[in-house]
């Protein structure tokens, strides 16, 4: 009933719209409305120049008193150069955007038509035309130099010190494989050993997986390099870090790397905002399907000491995952076990282990 | 001489042809299947009119759920079933396919069909001085073709699966595979069914476009006399005609990939419990040979805009576009450099760093051309006798967007900066205002300005005026607020941003662009009431209401097929003698010979006048012989 009741109302107004103008065009016949050339100058001249005053304003204005608002707090090394050259280009644009806005804006309103005047018959100007090519040309170089110097350095080689970190996407989560810390290496994966149960495709032949863990948080060392290596399992995926500046897609069948270095705690974090609930987030940033914008990974960015505690108190997948021992070559179970962290010591909790997995 | 010769043949075929159809054309050879470039044009313009009705419509659902989340949309039932999930939202998974059918139907449907398919068609033969296009045949096709693609997305739109809803850049493997996302089957078929005909009716404009431009201007038309619509439709061509196959090869190949088993992009794949025995592809591959359509796609829908406001605002400002070589050059540049920036899509995806050194460079020289038409278009504004038809307001308005749009592609041209602003709202603001907004003001602008030589009556300037001002001003209230939102990291295609402590503020910016949105979609009505009402009711519009130049002016009010009535006018002067010092009207037709202008010419236009007569003289013997 209240649809009805709305679309009714809908066609009356329309209805008396087309009434008004269809009056109002009667009028025009009326009045003998020639075909003078008006063309509304002196409204349009003057709305053109308002719009100008009131948007570039409110522009200033906003950009001013809500400029915490709009801007994330930076937290890793290159994310402070890239800033400042997003903020170097945006001086640059400002300017340009406000001149050539002026400019035009002033132009329709001072040169709007009035009877009886010519326009000025100018066809071209060399010495303008090279101007305004090499303004923007020098301008441009200059953008494009300091770009490629930040970007080689960000693209280039990880350092062998690096804290490697495997993440993998799929629809719709994020997993993180650290390699243990007996080894700091990560193991080999396949993606057709991927099952219910091995969700990395973890290959049990490998010696370096026996100690790798799996993380359902991303937890970083402050001030010290880390080398994200990000995989994809089904479709693309891409990593987002806001506040590290750090972006980059996870493609299935390809290894794509990211290096940066997180340069304040979350604690830090937490004091510099003033919000005690402050937490560092990952998001997907590549349309990957229905749950795409859920896929939310917690980040925390740690002390190198609590980073290290934290890595060695986590429980190996292998560790977690007993069964998959079978997999494991003969000959290196007990290595496997030993790595693994299964209670290597307790000679009974072991045998009783691979009983179990030799009669399978 | 031989192209005099040629030229004369085809005018007296053309002119058979005219009378046949003046006496025995019926309702089908007259509006449907009719091979008149004008009737070409309005079917174009229509067909496009009602997507760009259908994509505007399906942004403001989507704009509904990102503005009001919290608001029931238990009233869109009736139109969206099952898609409206029980707690009255949008399906999450219905709104990445209004995202995606929103970019694919205004990029593609809209902006290169409804836009070059209209005014290419339309204003070619009648700019160069041309009975009809080289192949009136091919160009009827051409819309069929179309026709027949628009058909098969329209049906996609209503099937239970849904339409394509990977996004409009169909990445696989999440276009490959229905386990992925229900879109992914039949809907993208019929998505990759839609673009081959899409591409097939765009080769056959584009063809007829080029060999009608280089073959049939009529006798004076250099290119140097060339308006400039007809210099950006060229190029425009040119560049559809080259990057075009590249799409329909990439869709190909995705079609092998989905049905029948190869892996050209596709590798190392966990899916739904089992793994694909896909090995070997590269996703980053279809990537490649999708944004080398891509990037030139963004030119062949701006291009043709640019064209259009060049001629409008000249013919506004009463003066001479300044710069036209510059002009010229700039288009040319840009149509050459937009092949070889494509990779500025793909910082971010893995692509080889090196590679993003390259395309850093390449594209913030392609700034350059772009910002000398912007200095360009003001210089001309500067001096002159500014009249606000409705056309020339969207053109101030175009100008006004592909500055503020194309300002912040040296944010996202730059590859270190991209790695922050890829995927989010920011570069949705940038490509919405320098190729969504901008191209869509140029195509209102044309309508505007050549509505009289469509129709022979005039659309409502009033009415005009008010479509532009609530258009002009929604359309900045609905994308620059996204600017703040994109630095602030919004991801785009995001359906809700409420799992998110950074992404939990601007519920408030992101309302006004739902509110802007919806105003100015309510405000194309009020267009579409002027065209319709205007095409019956408007005010009869006199020969050449606009006071132009250019040549489709010294038609009769309702050319009919074959344009002029007696022989084609010979061109004598460029298409930009506006406000000549001494002439006596304020514009001077590219139809009056040096000759009959001795107050007005320039020292080496005299030198002409001896070159005229030995040109007419030539033609007049030819045409004398119908």
């Amino acid at each position: 009933m209240m649809n009805l009741i709305i679309g009714f109302g809908v066609v009356l107004i329309g209805v008396i719209i087309f009434m008004i103008f269809r009056i109002t065009n009667l009028v025009g016949l009326v009045k003998g409305d020639k075909e003078k050339a008006d063309y509304n100058n002196g409204i349009h001249a003057f709305l053109f120049m308002a719009f100008m005053i009131i948007s570039l304003s409110v522009f200033f204005w906003y950009s001013y008193v809500h400029f915490d608002k709009y801007t994330l707090p930076v937290a890793s090394e290159h994310g402070k150069i890239t800033d400042h050259l997003f903020w170097i280009t945006m001086g640059i644009c400002v300017v340009a955007f406000a001149i050539i806005s002026i400019a035009m804006f002033w132009f329709t309103y001072k040169y709007q038509y009035k009877e009886g005047r010519k326009a000025t018959y100018l066809v071209d100007s060399h010495k303008l035309e090279i101007l305004w090519t090499l303004v923007p040309a020098v301008v441009m170089a200059l953008l494009i130099f300091r770009g490629l110097r930040t970007w080689n350095e960000i693209t280039g080689p990880a350092s062998k010190e690096a804290v490697v970190i495997e993440i993998v996407g799929q629809q719709f989560a994020w997993t993180a494989r650290y390699p243990g810390s007996t080894d700091e290496e990560l193991g080999k994966i396949d993606f057709r050993l991927i099952d219910a149960s091995n969700e990395f495709g973890l290959d049990m032949t490998d010696k370096n997986s026996f100690d790798d863990f799996k993380s359902l948080e991303l937890h970083l060392p402050v001030n010290k390099e880390v080398l994200l290596k990000i995989r994809a399992k089904d479709v693309l995926h891409s990593v987002f870090l806001p506040h590290f500046r750090v972006k980059m897609d996870a493609v299935p069948g390809m290894l794509t790397v990211f290096k940066f270095v997180a340069t304040k705690t979350t604690q830090q974090m937490r004091e510099e905002t003033g919000n005690p609930k402050f937490n560092y987030e990952m998001a997907c940033t590549e349309i990957c399907g229905k749950g795409h914008f859920s896929m939310r990974f917690p980040v925390i960015v740690d002390d190198e000491e609590t980073f290290r505690k934290w890595k060695a108190s986590q429980e190996s997948w292998l560790k977690q995952n007993p069964d998959f021992l079978r997999l494991v070559p003969e000959n290196l179970r007990e290595f496997a076990m030993i790595k693994s962290g299964m209670e290597p010591d307790n000679g009974s909790a072991k045998q009783g282990v691979l009983q179990t997995v030799s009669k399978r | 001489m031989a192209t005099a010769d040629i030229k004369v043949h085809t005018e007296a075929h053309h002119d058979d042809h005219d009378h046949e159809h003046e006496h025995h054309g019926n309702f089908w050879t007259n509006y449907i299947f009719c091979q008149d470039h004008k009737v070409i044009a309005k079917q174009f313009l229509i067909t496009g009119m009602a997507w760009a009705l259908i994509g505007g419509i399906l942004s403001v659902i989507f704009r509904l759920q990102l503005g009001f989340p919290d608001a029931s949309l238990e009233w869109l039932r009736p139109f969206l079933g099952g898609w409206i999930t029980p707690e009255g939202k949008i399906d999450s998974e219905f709104y990445l396919a209004l995202v995606t059918m929103h970019g694919t139907i205004m990029v593609f449907f809209v902006l290169t069909a409804g836009l070059s398919g209209t005014f290419s068609n339309f204003l070619i033969p009648l700019q160069v001085g041309a009975r009809d296009m080289a192949s009136g045949f091919m160009n009827m096709l051409s819309y069929w073709f179309f026709f027949l693609s628009s058909c098969f997305m329209f049906t996609s739109l209503f099937i239970s699966t849904g339409p394509a809803a990977g996004g409009w850049t169909i990445y696989p493997p999440l276009s490959a595979l229905p386990q992925a996302i229900q879109g992914s089957g039949l809907g993208m078929t019929l998505w990759l069914i839609s673009m081959a005909f899409f591409i097939v009716s765009t080769l056959l404009g584009g063809i007829n476009y080029i060999t009608t431009i280089i073959n049939m201007r009529t006798a004076g038309m250099s290119f140097t006399r060339m308006p400039l619509t007809i210099w950006a439709f060229f190029f425009t061509a040119v560049i559809g005609l080259l990057s075009f196959p590249v799409l329909f090869g990439a869709a190909l190949l995705l079609i092998f990939d989905r049905s029948f088993g190869t892996s050209f992009f596709l590798s190392d794949i966990y899916i739904a419990g089992e793994a694909l025995p896909h090995i070997g592809g590269s996703p980053i591959l279809f990537q490649h040979l999708f944004w080398f359509l891509g990037h030139p796609e963004v030119y062949i829908v701006l291009l043709p805009a640019l064209g259009i406001t060049s001629e409008i605002i000249a013919t506004n400002s009463r003066k001479p576009i300044f710069g036209y070589k510059a002009m010229v050059g700039s288009m040319l540049f840009i149509a050459i450099l937009s092949f070889v920036v494509w990779a500025h899509h793909m910082f971010v995806t893995g692509m080889n760093p090196f590679l993003g050194s390259i395309f850093t460079l390449l594209t913030l020289i392609i700034a350059v051309p772009s910002a000398v038409k912007i200095f360009n278009y003001v210089t001309t504004l500067w001096q002159g006798n500014i009249r606000f038809t409705s056309a020339m307001l969207f053109s101030i308005g175009l100008v006004s967007f592909f500055l503020t749009g194309g300002i912040t592609g040296l944010f996202l041209g730059n590859s270190a900066v991209d790695i922050q602003l890829h995927d989010t709202y920011f570069v949705v603001a940038h490509f919405h205002l320098v190729m969504g907004s901008a191209s869509f003001f140029g195509m209102m602008a044309g309508i505007y300005h050549w509505f009289p030589k469509m129709f022979g009556r005039m659309l409502d300037e009033r009415l005009g005026g008010i479509h532009f001002w609530l258009t002009f001003v929604g359309v900045y209230l609905v994308f620059f607020p996204m600017h703040y939102i994109g630095i602030a990291g919004f991801p785009r295609r995001y359906y809700s941003w409420t799992n998110f402590e950074t992404f939990s503020s601007f519920a408030d910016l992101n309302m006004l662009v739902s509110v802007a949105a919806i105003i100015t979609l309510a405000a194309q009505f009020i267009f579409l009431f002027n065209f319709f009402y205007s095409i019956w009711r408007g005010k009869l519009a006199s020969a050449n209401p606009w006071g132009a130049t250019t040549l489709e002016w010294t038609t009769p009010r309702h050319p009919q097929h074959g344009n002029w009535p007696g022989e084609i006018p010979t061109v004598y002067r460029w298409a930009y003698d506006y406000s000549k010092p001494g002439a006596k009207d304020d514009y001077i037709p590219q139809t009056i010979p040096y000759s009959e202008t001795p107050e007005s010419n320039l020292p080496h236009e005299n030198d002409l006048i001896k070159l005229e007569m030995g040109n007419s003289g030539a033609i007049v013997p030819d045409n004398k012989k119908h």
